[in-house]
């Protein structure tokens, strides 16, 4: 299997973002509770991730080896404004794409998911295509667990749940379940 | 804004208004890095640090930030102490920088912090500021010390390293797992709302006054 | 409270956006976040001078505990670096030693060489496992083996680290390493008993042992011949 390959499987199902790492909860709590909109919310994830990944690859290239005190701010600055100047283009060339998944840029422009990937990529010294598949493979993920999440939410909006339970504490529950779900595809990419 | 006596702006964000157990801000380490007790109380003082460190700066200097830029000033003020925090524990003490790994730097995005410096620092004095974020701090401390206490007990047998019961306890190894960090969390929370209900029940069953008691019930 | 449904997603309207409002001269907004950012770029570069040392300090020394450890005997050894697939101590100027492979070579009290320090990694059951091994190029031996770092199952994959009973195994024995259950083996050489119930993650240490061996056996075989052209001239 190649390395790339596992890179992608391994960010999407054995360490996803949310259910193994906790990245990416804010919206995974606040907007799972319809399955469209956590679908479009994942979606323009992935987008942004990938943005991320390039961004923080010609950071690392370029910039930090002669100031590495700066990576976290650099990080910061550079993916906020490069997001931000994206949502502007998207928002004059296609206000259809906008609408679908424009909106949810400037939230997700530095939740925890993105700012992570950035270390985790640098962390781990990948190379510019080994940085892309991680970046594909992680917002798939979390475009994953978000819609998961946004269907069991669905059914228990109408489900006799205890009243004590509604709210953040159910929702943290189900996804312990989930995540212990998930946990089921670990050794599932390790050809040993 | 209300007007508050300095020990409120100390003792509110303790328990009463906890950042984690009650306004559910600073998740993401809450869960990532409790599975024991000593990287929990690491996570816990460098974002304590963190958090006194700008609300001191942006306390200081609110007067010299123009509105427009208040928040990319106070990302950049965060950002500065949480390199800080990181150099300081890969120098001081490298294992536990190893062991939180990311989610050190990932104090930057915490909510809790910038909220404090959007909802307080920037209004108002710099002694009340401090307050405030001591109080704050220490009860992000006190959520992160209850979960990574309960999962290292459960999950390992063990106290800060200590094991607590003999050779017979099979350790219930998944409440150290991501899951378990989840279900943890969860529960907690179902059982402060629960304990809620049945003050602010015997609350209006004897007396009729009921005071801010369901204030912090889970939405 | 309904701060669980609609969390404030860590809010930083990049600047733009902001600066676009007229009421104060934008040039001002633009140079209260220049000084504030070369103050904090200030403050960083101070600290980094301050606690660099340090840093540098324990990772090396995290690094020598490690590839002393394996090679169980040499007391010093020497970084080699794998340039245009041949070993060598110097690097060209201007090369990033971080980017470059490397393998540790012990050196005995006469100067001789005495054994390799070679790390590998390979995807384990849950992420990346990452070790380095001791290898005698003369015997064919291995000298011993480290986990430097993994995220297995505690108390189950973990074990590869810390069950003492495993990584024992790997001293003196003969490559490449075959897997097998405990207590099935014929008693063949080269034999590694599996940790039960982590048979992956155990495979996963012999299979990158093996592949790394592969790799960098004909480098290392032709390091120590070049070495030794060079003391018998």
């Amino acid at each position: 299997m190649s390395d790339l390959f596992w890179i992608l499987l391994s960010a999407m199902v054995v360490n996803n973002f949310t259910l193994a790492l906790f990245l990416g909860l804010c919206p995974f709590m606040g907007v799972s509770s319809r399955v469209d909109t956590a679908l479009r919310m994942g979606l323009a994830n992935v987008f942004v991730l990938v943005l991320t990944s390039l961004s923080a690859w010609t950071l690392n290239t370029f910039v930090l080896p002669y100031a590495p005190y700066l990576r976290l701010i650099s990080f910061i600055v550079v993916i906020a404004s490069l997001v931000q100047i994206v949502e502007m283009a998207v928002k004059k060339l296609s206000p259809a794409l906008f609408r679908q998944l424009g909106i949810f840029l400037p939230l997700i422009t530095t939740n925890c998911a993105i700012l992570g990937l950035a270390i985790f990529q640098t962390n781990r010294g990948y190379g510019l295509f080994e940085g892309l598949f991680f970046a594909v493979g992680a917002g798939l993920g979390l475009t994953l667990a978000l819609v998961l999440m946004a269907s069991i939410r669905e059914s228990t909006e109408l489900s006799d749940v205890p009243e004590v339970t509604r709210g953040t504490g159910l929702v943290l529950i189900i996804a312990g379940t989930l995540s212990l779900a998930f946990m089921g595809f670990a050794g599932l990419l390790s050809a040993a | 804004m209300k007007a508050t006596t300095p020990s409120q702006d100390l003792l509110r964000g303790v328990w009463r208004e906890n950042p984690v157990l009650v306004q559910m801000l600073g998740l993401c380490p809450a869960l990532a890095v409790t599975n024991t007790v000593e990287n929990s109380l690491a996570m816990g003082i460098a974002t304590f640090f963190v958090l006194l460190g700008s609300s001191l700066l942006v306390a200081l200097l609110k007067r010299f930030i123009p509105n427009e830029i208040r928040i990319s000033a106070y990302i950049l003020i965060i950002a500065t102490f949480v390199t800080i925090a990181d150099m300081g524990l890969e120098a001081l003490v490298p294992d536990v920088h190893k062991a939180l790994g990311a989610f050190i730097a990932l104090i930057v995005v915490n909510c809790m912090i910038l909220g404090r410096q959007e909802a307080f620092a920037s209004k108002r004095s710099v002694v009340r500021s401090l307050l405030d974020a001591i109080g704050s701090g220490t009860g992000f401390v006190i959520a992160l010390f209850l979960m990574g206490a309960f999962r290292e007990i459960v999950g390992m047998g063990s106290f800060l390293g200590i094991p607590l019961f003999g050779d017979g306890y099979e350790p219930w190894v998944v409440m150290i797992l991501p899951p378990g960090g989840f279900l943890t969390l969860g529960t907690l929370l179902i059982g402060l709302s629960w304990f809620q209900r049945r003050r602010k029940e015997a609350a209006d069953g004897g007396t009729a006054k009921n005071g801010a008691v369901q204030e912090g019930s889970v939405a | 409270m309904s701060a669980a449904t609609s969390p404030p997603n860590a809010p930083t309207n990049a600047p733009e956006n902001v600066q676009a409002r007229p009421e104060v001269s934008s040039w001002r907004l633009v140079a209260t976040l220049a000084l504030a950012g070369a103050l904090s770029g200030l403050m960083l570069v101070s600290v980094h001078q301050w606690t660099q040392p340090a840093i540098q300090a324990h990772k090396a020394e995290v690094l020598r505990t490690a590839v002393l450890e394996v090679l169980g005997g040499p007391e010093t050894y020497e970084t080699l670096y794998v340039i245009d697939g041949a070993l060598t101590a110097t690097v060209p100027d201007g090369t990033d030693v971080r980017t470059l492979e490397a393998v540790y070579a012990g050196v005995g009290p006469d100067g001789a060489l005495d054994g390799f320090a070679v790390p590998a990694a390979r995807p384990g059951f849950q992420d990346v496992v990452s070790l380095i091994f001791g290898y005698d190029a003369a015997t064919g031996t291995l000298r011993g083996m480290k986990v430097l770092g993994n995220k297995e199952t505690p108390g189950l994959g973990d074990r590869i680290e810390k069950d003492t009973a495993f990584t024992a195994q790997f001293d003196g024995t003969a490559v490449p390493l075959i897997g097998v259950k405990p207590g099935r083996g014929s008693g063949a050489d080269g034999e590694i008993d599996t940790i039960t119930g982590a048979t992956i993650s155990s495979r996963t240490v012999i299979v990158a042992i093996n592949e790394a061996l592969d790799r960098v056996r004909p480098l290392l075989d032709a390091y120590v011949n070049a070495r030794e052209a060079e003391a018998a001239r």
